[in-house]
């Protein structure tokens, strides 16, 4: 790809991504007042970033097994009182031991 | 609501982020010199999405468009984000400051910004954003510099830390609330509906989380509407 093209692309993606952000976040300037949809709001972070991990998690490394692991560690950890950092090397770890050292022993 | 304590919060999400975008990093330098990658992880800040545009990109078939098609798609999730976040903002959060920090509203920055019990300063979001902004630029420049040296075992392994993190902000709060636990179920559920059945599967990925996130939030408002305003949830749960 040519430099130019390279450029074009990259600010058709930032660009995109900058005004999702922005625009919502500027034109909202007042409270919103239905309790239903204050609701909704506060449900959102959780339901976006479950439906991101599950499954997908599942077919993001080199085996099934490790992946459904990875998440089972993750969410022991995370139940343990682990933070982000913590969980997360959990689950590194977990397909760390199960792609990693599976093979080598059978 | 300072700076510093900003900085000291996003700390864990920009050692995160330096795993997750180290092998953005390494994909990216199959295809650009690394300081053309790292100039994407700069300008984008956001995970899934510059996945999706580097394959686009690497495309000899990708056009313009479908950058800009695709990116809205998957990014959409943002602007949700952005408008629950423009709710629990300090009132002199005015627009300049918006403008100038609406790129952090990421994923778990923006997690952790809602999660906190007072309104969101303009001085807090900045120095939340600091740490992960670092991680997740010099970890794509780490990635696309050292990324081929590291055997292919240890780069599967760092695939899952960002779902690591997103487990790791779910979990605590659906042990804590009975209502996020069955809100999240519903997500969960839906998410696999649309990997396994047949009439689903050709939605776009981008697409079929905003659905997921849209109809688990919806009946979560309808059956389980909250009894305080989303500020006062943490101490209620």
């Amino acid at each position: 790809m040519n430099l130019r093209d390279y450029f074009v692309f990259l600010m058709v993606m930032a660009g995109v991504t900058y005004l999702l952000r922005a625009v919502p976040f500027v034109l909202l300037k007042g409270k919103i007042k239905s309790r239903f949809w204050r609701s909704f709001l506060a449900y959102v972070p959780y339901t976006v970033l479950a439906a991101m991990t599950v499954p997908a998690i599942f077919y993001s490394t080199d085996s099934m097994l490790s992946g459904i692991l990875a998440l089972a560690a993750a969410i022991i950890a995370s139940l343990r009182g682990f933070g982000l950092v913590g969980v997360a090397v959990v689950a590194c770890c977990t397909v760390l031991c199960i792609d990693g050292l599976w093979p080598m022993l059978f | 609501m300072t700076f510093s304590k900003g900085v000291k919060d996003g700390l864990p999400i920009g050692l995160g982020y330096f795993a997750v975008s180290f092998s953005f990093g390494i994909a990216g330098s199959k295809f650009f010199s690394w300081y053309l990658v790292t100039l994407i992880s700069m300008t984008n800040l956001t995970s899934a999405g510059q996945f999706a545009g580097l394959q686009i990109m690497a495309d000899a078939a990708g056009t313009f468009i479908e950058m800009a098609i695709a990116t809205f798609f998957i990014n959409l999730r943002y602007s949700l984000m952005a408008i629950s976040l423009s709710q629990k903002v300090a009132p002199n959060f005015g627009t300049f400051k918006r403008l100038l920090l609406a790129t952090g509203i990421t994923d778990e920055i923006y997690a952790l910004a809602v999660s906190q019990k007072s309104p969101v300063t303009a001085r807090y979001f900045a120095g939340l954003m600091v740490l992960p902004y670092i991680g997740w630029s010099s970890g794509t420049m780490a990635g696309a510099i050292c990324g081929e040296i590291l055997p292919a075992v240890v780069t599967n392994a760092l695939g899952v830390a960002l779902y690591g993190m997103f487990v790791a902000i779910v979990v605590p709060q659906m042990k804590a609330s009975r209502s996020t636990l069955v809100a999240v179920v519903i997500a969960i559920a839906c998410s696999f509906a649309f990997k396994f059945v047949p009439a689903l599967s050709h939605v776009t990925v981008g697409f079929a989380i905003i659905i997921c996130a849209l109809v688990a939030s919806l009946l979560g408002a309808a059956f389980f509407p909250l009894k305080d305003a989303p500020e006062q949830q943490k101490g209620e749960a």
